[in-house]
């Protein structure tokens, strides 16, 4: 017979899971708010989806450091604060991109909005935590909704995508919960500060290292799936396709950076304990990544393709950072992410704007190269901004990825691969040629001048955004310190 | 005074973002008096500068990113401040003879910032701004190219970045690498020591010589294809055949010269044991590139690309300086620098000018054109005799200094070396001959009108800087002296090798005796 458990509301610290409740709440709110009165325009539950994120956010700000609550499952550590504000910025710059001059379908629902922040309090929950079971329990919740956000887009190609992606998510959950037994048949525990323990213990054991190699093999094939890394990214291109612009943008930033933040939490443990076969893994899948990727992007002839390879190959650069296991990498991979978000954001934006219900300049693809030639003759502030986000996504300097490449190249050659400091970089002058691709079609070719509606899809909010984007990337040299000396204080505080 | 550099760097920028607002008729006009105050800035430097102290002068330093050792730190000394006047007279010359009708607004603004780069690389004394003004000076330029050139803009164009950006990137690493010791002889490992990124700071930093083999390498790389140094020239011809004039006069006077700069500013000081071992193989690459591109030169049938070529050549004379070791050398190395910028850009203008007339550079097309076009040809006349290093002129004096600089290295490739003003003679003299002697065969050519008046206005000043400098070089020779040598002393310093100390030693005793 179990005896009596008694806990207090003190030892629960109900505080650290108010991050998570206000979304799900917010999310609630929506909803019944819908069931009330129906058919408010989208522009409402678009700023009630920002006020709620915005209090979420205060919430984060006011969580204490290394604070656990919640039977400890939660884990409120400086990488957790980091990467909830980090999901929740790019999330308020995501959702007012559904006020677009021209009707889409999935924005006049609003469960799309409360899917939305369902989702957001799963990736909430995800990165929040050192309990394998709530990982899981988060990534799912999150997964879940991102599916039907990618349906809801409403053509076939998008329910195209939602099941390729929910096919994959499966698999790779499969993963998942495979790597976890196989780390809890070891261990006999979920909570990774305990798995490190007995880890460290039990490392020598003869025949014991091959089962916890694997075990680390399986999660990191799923999370291969979830960060796209090679040969597990074949779905990014098609999904990012069929999902709206703006969606593809927001998946290439928020999905992947709390996949990353578990990887570390997981692969952290394996590192510590100097087990080198993980890190020669991992480091060998990102250096794929980023060179594959590269060479696909390079050959495709739709701009959302091209942006989709080229995330995936920006993924790469920061898992081998991960691979580093060192505070410098750690911070890198944080900085690289902070700094990327606006840009790719922007640059899927750019993409948003110029969409058309159907397709105009060609049967197979939504933004093809063609669509943009002579855009500096159409709208010449327009192409100027999307010649800003291309380049600095190539790493120009003084544009904001090249902080993040810098930072992350100088932890590869602080730890002494030097040689991945050079893959890195050759990497980087493959990629300036299809972000120059672009450049050029727009900057030097001549406009198609019967169909020069690259701008269609704009409004006041999308601007906005778009102003945002371009002043973060352009001044990022201004802000750079802080936000180093910021995620740094924050990644030093955390346990790992 | 005191901040004058950010002024001149950041004036340009200013007024290219200012020149957005300005109405398309105006802003030619707009360009010439901006780059005219930039011009009159430099030359308020150059007269404030004391050019008998061999310190950093105009220093400026505002931490960036104090966390991670990065800081805006700029100043100027003998070698960088000609290199910054160059600079600014040959952007205000490009744009006053400026041919270019179409989009004028964008190629003027598009100057500007390319100016603003330029200055910004010659004086940054801090090795990631320098970086950053080094890439960015790559977007206008691809635009100049892919916006106003030939048939094939768009490779040339795409070609010129990518070549760059790549070795850019590896020289970025060999930064990155550099800082780290830097970091790691300052105190500790992981996030105890400081960090900068100050090129005075790693002046101090004394390197085994295995490393600095490395990073020697990994600077060539970045530098060399600037230069650009055989066999990474072939961007090069691409990008002046394609390029229109104001960007070929940019390219040969300004651009080109960041990489010899960054071999004088980076590689020697901070790598002196690499770089005196390699001098022999840096000096044969040099003769290759002098004797192989002059013989390419003189294949051509294109004027433009004879002078491409003989950029090439050129630039061989001045690595070759640059690696001699010895006050005469380099300083003979950054006056040629000087004197390859003002020459090659005033003859990349004069075949501009006779391409504005033609619509072709091909050589087999012209012939007699003294006749026609006696000042164009005078003019022309003289800037090929600077640039074949005719005494008396500006080519002259760096070409001389450079071998006699590197006759104390070497004497028989030297001789080698020399054998450039015979092939040099041969091309140019030939190619002179080809277009303005000779009967006047082609109807088309008989009524070809000679420079005009705003023409001749931006080649004349070329011609007296040409041949003032080329009797009384002194002014710009001085200075230049004083920074060098204390650059030799500080690299025979930090030589870690006895051999190293001992060879930069003799060479800066062979020095003493003859001044």
């Amino acid at each position: 017979m179990l005896g009596q458990i008694s806990i207090t509301m003190q030892e629960l610290n109900l505080q650290t899971l108010i991050p998570m409740l206000i979304p799900i709440c917010g999310g609630l709110l929506i909803l019944i708010i819908d069931l009330i009165k129906e058919n408010l325009h989208k522009s409402f539950y678009v700023m009630m989806t920002i006020l709620i994120l915005f209090v979420d956010f205060g919430s984060v700000l006011s969580l204490v450091v290394n604070d656990r609550g919640f039977f400890d499952v939660i884990l409120v550590d400086g990488i957790a604060i980091v990467t909830q504000l980090l999901i929740l910025v790019t999330s308020m710059l995501f959702i007012p991109l559904a006020l677009t001059s021209k009707r889409f379908h999935e924005f006049s629902y609003p469960e799309f909005f409360a899917l939305f922040l369902f989702m957001i309090a799963g990736f909430q929950f995800m990165v929040t935590s050192d309990n394998l079971i709530l990982i899981f329990v988060g990534l799912e919740t999150a997964s879940l909704s991102l599916y039907t956000l990618i349906a809801m887009h409403n053509r076939s190609n998008s329910y195209e995508a939602a099941v390729k992606y929910f096919t994959m998510g499966a698999v790779a959950a499969g993963f998942f919960a495979m790597g976890s037994a196989l780390i809890y048949a070891t261990t006999g525990s979920v909570e990774l500060y305990a798995i490190k323990d007995v880890l460290g213990e039990r490392i020598n054991e003869p025949g014991l290292l091959f089962v916890i190699i694997g075990g680390g093999i399986l999660l990191l094939v799923s999370f291969a799936f979830k960060i796209s890394l090679f040969p597990f990214h074949t779905w990014v291109p098609d999904v990012y396709e069929g999902a709206s612009a703006p969606l593809a943008g927001y998946m290439s930033i928020v999905p992947k950076i709390a996949t990353f933040v578990v990887a570390l939490r997981v692969f952290g443990v394996y590192i510590d304990l100097g087990i080198e076969p993980i890190r020669i893994i991992i480091m060998t899948l990102a250096v794929l990544t980023m060179t594959l990727a590269n060479i696909m992007a390079l050959v495709q002839e739709d701009v959302k393709r091209m942006l989709a390879y080229s995330s995936i190959s920006h993924a790469g650069f920061v898992m081998a950072a991960l691979a580093l296991g060192t505070t410098k990498g750690n911070v890198g991979i944080f900085v690289y992410y902070a700094l990327f978000m606006f840009t790719n954001l922007g640059a899927f934006t750019m993409l948003w704007i110029s969409r058309h219900k159907k397709r105009r300049y060609s049967l197979r693809f939504d933004h093809p190269y063609e669509k943009f030639a002579g855009l500096i003759k159409v709208i010449p502030m327009g192409a100027v901004v999307m010649a800003l986000f291309m380049l600095s996504l190539a790493g120009v300097p003084p544009f904001s990825v090249f902080w993040g490449k810098l930072y992350v190249m100088s932890a590869a050659v602080d730890a002494g691969y030097i040689w991945l400091a050079i893959v890195m970089g050759l990497n980087s002058a493959v990629a300036a040629y299809y972000y120059l691709k672009l450049i050029v079609y727009m900057f030097l070719k001549e406009p198609n001048r019967d169909m020069n509606t690259v701008y269609y899809n704009i409004s006041k909010p999308l601007m906005v955004i778009i102003g945002i984007a371009v002043i973060v990337t352009v001044t990022s040299v201004f802000f750079f310190q802080q936000l180093l000396s910021y995620v740094t204080y924050m990644i030093d505080y955390s346990v790992i | 005074m005191d901040n004058i550099l950010s002024v001149l760097i950041f004036f340009p920028a200013i007024a290219g973002l200012l020149g957005f607002v300005i109405d398309k008729n105006s802003i030619r006009a707009y360009g010439i008096s901006v780059t005219v105050i930039e011009f009159v800035l430099s030359l308020v430097l150059w007269a404030s500068f004391d050019g008998t102290s061999a310190a950093m002068q105009f220093v400026e330093l505002v931490p960036i990113v104090p966390d991670f050792g990065i800081s805006y730190y700029v100043a100027v000394d003998g070698i960088s401040l000609f290199l910054v006047i160059m600079t600014t007279l040959m952007t205000l010359i490009g744009i006053i003879s400026m041919s270019v009708k179409s989009e004028i607004k964008n190629m003027v603004i598009t100057l500007l910032f390319l100016e603003m780069t330029m200055i910004g690389v010659f004086v940054t004394l801090d090795v990631i701004v320098f970086y950053l003004f080094w890439e960015l000076s790559l977007v206008p330029m691809l635009y100049i190219i892919g916006a106003w050139g030939g048939p094939l803009r768009v490779y040339a164009a795409i070609k010129f970045f990518l070549y760059t950006f790549t070795g850019s990137l590896i020289m970025l690493v060999g930064i990155l690498f550099l800082a780290f010791t830097y970091h790691d002889a300052m105190g500790g490992y992981d996030n105890v020591g400081v960090w900068s990124f100050a090129l005075t700071d790693w002046y101090q930093l004394k390197l085994d010589v295995d490393v600095q083999l490395w990073l020697f390498a990994a600077f060539f790389i970045g530098f060399a294809i600037k230069v650009p140094m055989f066999p990474f020239h072939t961007w090069l011809p691409y990008a002046h055949g394609q390029a229109p004039t104001i960007g070929s006069v940019i390219l040969a006077a300004v651009l080109l010269k960041m990489g010899t700069y960054g071999f004088v500013r980076f590689s020697l000081p901070l790598f002196p044991d690499a770089s005196v071992m390699m001098i022999v193989p840096i000096a044969v690459i040099a003769i290759i590139m002098i004797i192989y591109t002059a013989m390419v030169a003189y294949a051509q049938e294109d004027i433009k690309q004879v002078i491409a070529y003989s950029s090439v050549s050129h630039m061989g004379i001045i690595m070759l300086g640059a690696f001699a070791m010895n006050t005469q050398g380099i300083s003979g190395s950054i006056f040629q620098m000087l004197a390859h910028g003002i020459v090659s850009g005033a003859l990349f203008m004069l075949v501009g000018m006779l391409y504005d007339r033609r619509h072709t550079k091909l050589m087999s097309e012209f012939g007699g054109l003294a006749l026609v076009m006696p000042r164009y040809a005078m003019i022309f006349g003289i800037m090929l005799m600077a640039s074949v290093g005719l005494p008396l002129t500006m080519g002259f004096v760096g070409e001389f200094l450079v071998l006699i600089g590197f006759y104390n290295v070497s004497p028989i490739l030297t001789i080698l070396a020399g054998t450039s003003i015979i092939v040099g003679a041969v091309y140019m003299l030939s190619l002179f001959k080809k277009t303005f002697f000779g009967e006047l065969t082609n109807e088309k050519n008989k009524n070809l009108l000679d420079l005009d008046a705003r023409e001749t206005f931006s080649l004349v000043p070329l011609v007296l800087i040409v041949i003032w400098l080329g009797v009384y070089p002194t002014p710009i020779l001085k200075p230049i002296d004083v920074s060098v040598a204390s650059m030799l002393e500080l690299m025979e310093a930090k030589a870690t090798k006895p051999k190293t100390k001992e060879f930069i030693a003799s060479m800066r005793s062979d020095n003493k005796e003859e001044n």
